[in-house]
C-alpha cells in the first residue's frame, strides 16, 4: 500500500526515487515545449495555451488517480502530503509569482529545463530566482507577518467547497474540459486560424474525456477497502467455523511459557480495558485500529503465532478474521474471556480432599503455569512493552 | 537535421500526471522546483558566511531543520533528474545548443535582465508563497490542496493582469 517511503521503500533510496521522477519530469517539460518562453507566454497573449493545457491535464489525470488509487485500498492518503494553506502568503506569493511570470517568462522548472538545454535566458532565470530566495532568506523579517498569516493547516478545498471529493473531481475534470473547448476558439481567432481539427483528433479526444469520466464513476461507485473488508467479515462470522481454531485458558497459558517468542498475544478489546486488566504479554490493537498500517508487521509475521482475545466471542472473532484479512501469519482465538483468563490463573482453589488425581494435576499446573507467567512478564518487562511506532511524517512542497 | 516539433499538450500532459502520480504512490509528496534553488542557496550561504547565517533567523532555521545539507535533499535530487531528463529530451528532438530567444522589439540584452529579474521575483514569490507552479500548483491540485489552488489562481490571475504592461517584451 503506498505510498511506498518509508516502509518498504527507504529514505535513503528515496532520493533515487527522486532522481527518477525528476527525469520523468523534466523529460515531459522540454517535450511539450516549456523550455521556450514564446511558448509559454503565449497562454498571457492567447496564442498559445500549451502551458495551460499541459497543466490542467496534468492535474486532472493525477488528483483522479489519487482517488482511484485510494478508492482501491493502494494509497493512504491521510499520509499524503497537503500543502498547507496560509492564506496571505499563498495569494501574494503567488501574484508575485505571476510578475516574474510575464517579466521572466519562465517559471523555475521550465526555467531549468531551458537553461538545461543551452538556452541562455533559462539560465539567466534560474540566477535570478536564486537571488530572490536569498532576498527572502535576508528580508525575512519584513515578510514574516504575511508568511506566517492566516494559517489554516492542510484544508482541502473540497473541504472549503462543502463537497465531497469525488464530486468535486467531477466538477474539476469539466471545467477542464470546457476550457480546452474554448482556449482552442480563442487560439483559433488570435492566430487566424481557420482550419477545422480532423476528425480523427476529436475522436480521440473524446475516447480521452470518456475515459476519464469512466474512471472517476469507477471510483464513485467502487466500495472502499474498509466497507469490503467489513462485507467479507460479517460474510464470514455467519458462516466460518472457529471450532479449529479456538483454544482454551491452559493451552494458550503453555504457549506462553514456553513459546513466548514465536507468539504475539492481541488483546483487540479497546484501551481502556486492555490497561485495566490484559494477559501476560499481550499487546493492545483495538479492533477498529487493525487497518493501520504500524500492525501490519504484526499481522503479516510468517514465523509467529497470534493469539487473538476480547471479552467476548463475537468481538474476539472479529478480530480474528480481520486478521487473517490482514496478514498472513497463523491466528487463534482464546476460548472465554480475559476474565476468565485472569481467575483461572489467579484465584486456583485447591482442590477438596476427595479430589481425583485429574483435579490435582490441573491444580498443580495451574499455579506453576501463574507463577512462570508471573516470572516471564517480569522478565520481559522492557522488551514486552508494546512498540509506539512514530507516525512518519512526510515533506513536501516547493 | 531537422528540429523536431512539440508532443501534444494533452498527451503531455497525462504523461506529467502519470509522473506526478507515480511521485505520489511511491514518496507521498508530490514534484518541485524552487525548494530546490532554496536548499542549495541556503546551504551555500551557511557553507560561505557561516557567522552572518548563524545571525539570520530564517537560515538558522532551515539548518537546523536540514542538518544533512543539499545532497540529502529530496528536491535537489529531483532537480538534477529534471537537468538530466530535459537535456535528453532535448538531444532527442535535436533542440539542444546555446541559444537566446526573445520578442522582436526587444535586445539580447534587455532579454537576460528581464530574464533575471523575473527569475528574482519568482524566487522571492515561490518562498512567500511555499512553493511555485510545481510544487505548491501543479502538485497542491493533485491532492486538493486549498492553498495550492489559490497559489495556483495567484499566479495565473496576475499573470494576465500584469501581461498587458509588459507587452512589449514579447509580441511584436
Amino acid at each position: 500500500m503506498g505510498p511506498l517511503v518509508p516502509f518498504i521503500i527507504s529514505n535513503e533510496f528515496n532520493l533515487i526515487i527522486a532522481l527518477i521522477s525528476g527525469i520523468g519530469f523534466g523529460f515531459v517539460l522540454e517535450q511539450a515545449g516549456f523550455s521556450s518562453t514564446r511558448k509559454l507566454v503565449g497562454l498571457f497573449y492567447g496564442y498559445d495555451f500549451t502551458v495551460l493545457k499541459v497543466f490542467f491535464t496534468a492535474g486532472v489525470t493525477a488528483m483522479i488517480g489519487v482517488l482511484f488509487l485510494d478508492r482501491l485500498g493502494l494509497l493512504d492518503l491521510s499520509l499524503i502530503y497537503i500543502n498547507p494553506t496560509f492564506l496571505w502568503s499563498a495569494m501574494i506569493g503567488g501574484a508575485i509569482m505571476g510578475l516574474g511570470f510575464i517579466i521572466g517568462g519562465f517559471c523555475p522548472g521550465t526555467g531549468i529545463c531551458a537553461a538545461s538545454i543551452g538556452k541562455v535566458d533559462g539560465m539567466a532565470f534560474v540566477v535570478g530566482s536564486a537571488l530572490g530566495v536569498l532576498a527572502f532568506a535576508e528580508g525575512y523579517p519584513l515578510f514574516e507577518k504575511i508568511y506566517l498569516a492566516e494559517a489554516w493547516g492542510p484544508v482541502l478545498i473540497n473541504e472549503k467547497l462543502g463537497m465531497s471529493k469525488i464530486v468535486f473531481a467531477f466538477l474539476l475534470t469539466a471545467i477542464a474540459v470546457i476550457t480546452f473547448y474554448f482556449t482552442r476558439k480563442v487560439e483559433n481567432r488570435v492566430n487566424g486560424n481557420q482550419t477545422k481539427s480532423p476528425a480523427t483528433r476529436l475522436f480521440k479526444y473524446s475516447f480521452a474525456v470518456g475515459f476519464a469520466f469512466l474512471v472517476l464513476i469507477i471510483t464513485a461507485i467502487l466500495p472502499d477497502k474498509q466497507s469490503r473488508l467489513e462485507a467479507r467479515i460479517n460474510n464470514d462470522l455467519a458462516r466460518a467455523d472457529f471450532a479449529q481454531v479456538e483454544v482454551p485458558a491452559d493451552k494458550l497459558a503453555v504457549e506462553i511459557i514456553n513459546n513466548y517468542y514465536r507468539i504475539n498475544i492481541i488483546d483487540v478489546r479497546a484501551p481502556e480495558a486492555f490497561k485495566a486488566y490484559h494477559l501476560p504479554l499481550a499487546i493492545n490493537i483495538p479492533s477498529d485500529k487493525m487497518n493501520d498500517r504500524q500492525w501490519q508487521t504484526i499481522l503479516d509475521q510468517e514465523h509467529k503465532t497470534n493469539y487473538i482475545y476480547a471479552d467476548d466471542q463475537r468481538t474476539a472473532r472479529i478480530g480474528y478474521l480481520k486478521a487473517c484479512n490482514l496478514g498472513k501469519a497463523d491466528n487463534y482465538i482464546l476460548m472465554g474471556s480475559s476474565s476468565a483468563f485472569k481467575s483461572t490463573f489467579t484465584d486456583i482453589l485447591p482442590p477438596g480432599p476427595g479430589a481425583d488425581k485429574q483435579e490435582v494435576n490441573v491444580y498443580n499446573f495451574r499455579q506453576k503455569a501463574a507463577a512462570d507467567m508471573m516470572r516471564l512478564v517480569d522478565a520481559l518487562k522492557n522488551s514486552s512493552a508494546p512498540v509506539i511506532v512514530k507516525k512518519s511524517k512526510i515533506k513536501g512542497g516547493c | 537535421m531537422k528540429k523536431q516539433s512539440y508532443m501534444n499538450p494533452y498527451l503531455a500532459g497525462f504523461l506529467l500526471g502519470m509522473v506526478l502520480l507515480g511521485t505520489i504512490y511511491v514518496t507521498g509528496r508530490g514534484l518541485g522546483a524552487s525548494g530546490a534553488v532554496k536548499s542549495v542557496v541556503l546551504s551555500s550561504v551557511m557553507k560561505v558566511a557561516p557567522e552572518h547565517s548563524e545571525n539570520t533567523a530564517y537560515i538558522k532555521t532551515y539548518g537546523e531543520e536540514h542538518p544533512n545539507g543539499p545532497l540529502h535533499d529530496w528536491l535537489v535530487f529531483e532537480v538534477t533528474g529534471i537537468l538530466i531528463g530535459a537535456f535528453l529530451s532535448g538531444v532527442i528532438s535535436n533542440r539542444v545548443g546555446i541559444k537566446l530567444e526573445h520578442g522582436p522589439r526587444i535586445t539580447n540584452r534587455t532579454r537576460i535582465i528581464a530574464a533575471v529579474i523575473g527569475g528574482a521575483l519568482f524566487g522571492l514569490g515561490s518562498q512567500l508563497g511555499r512553493g511555485c507552479t510545481s510544487g505548491a500548483a501543479l502538485s497542491g491540485m493533485a491532492v486538493m490542496s486549498f492553498g495550492g489552488i489559490i497559489t495556483m489562481i495567484a499566479i495565473f490571475g496576475s499573470g494576465y493582469a500584469f501581461a498587458y504592461f509588459f507587452r512589449k517584451l514579447w509580441l511584436k
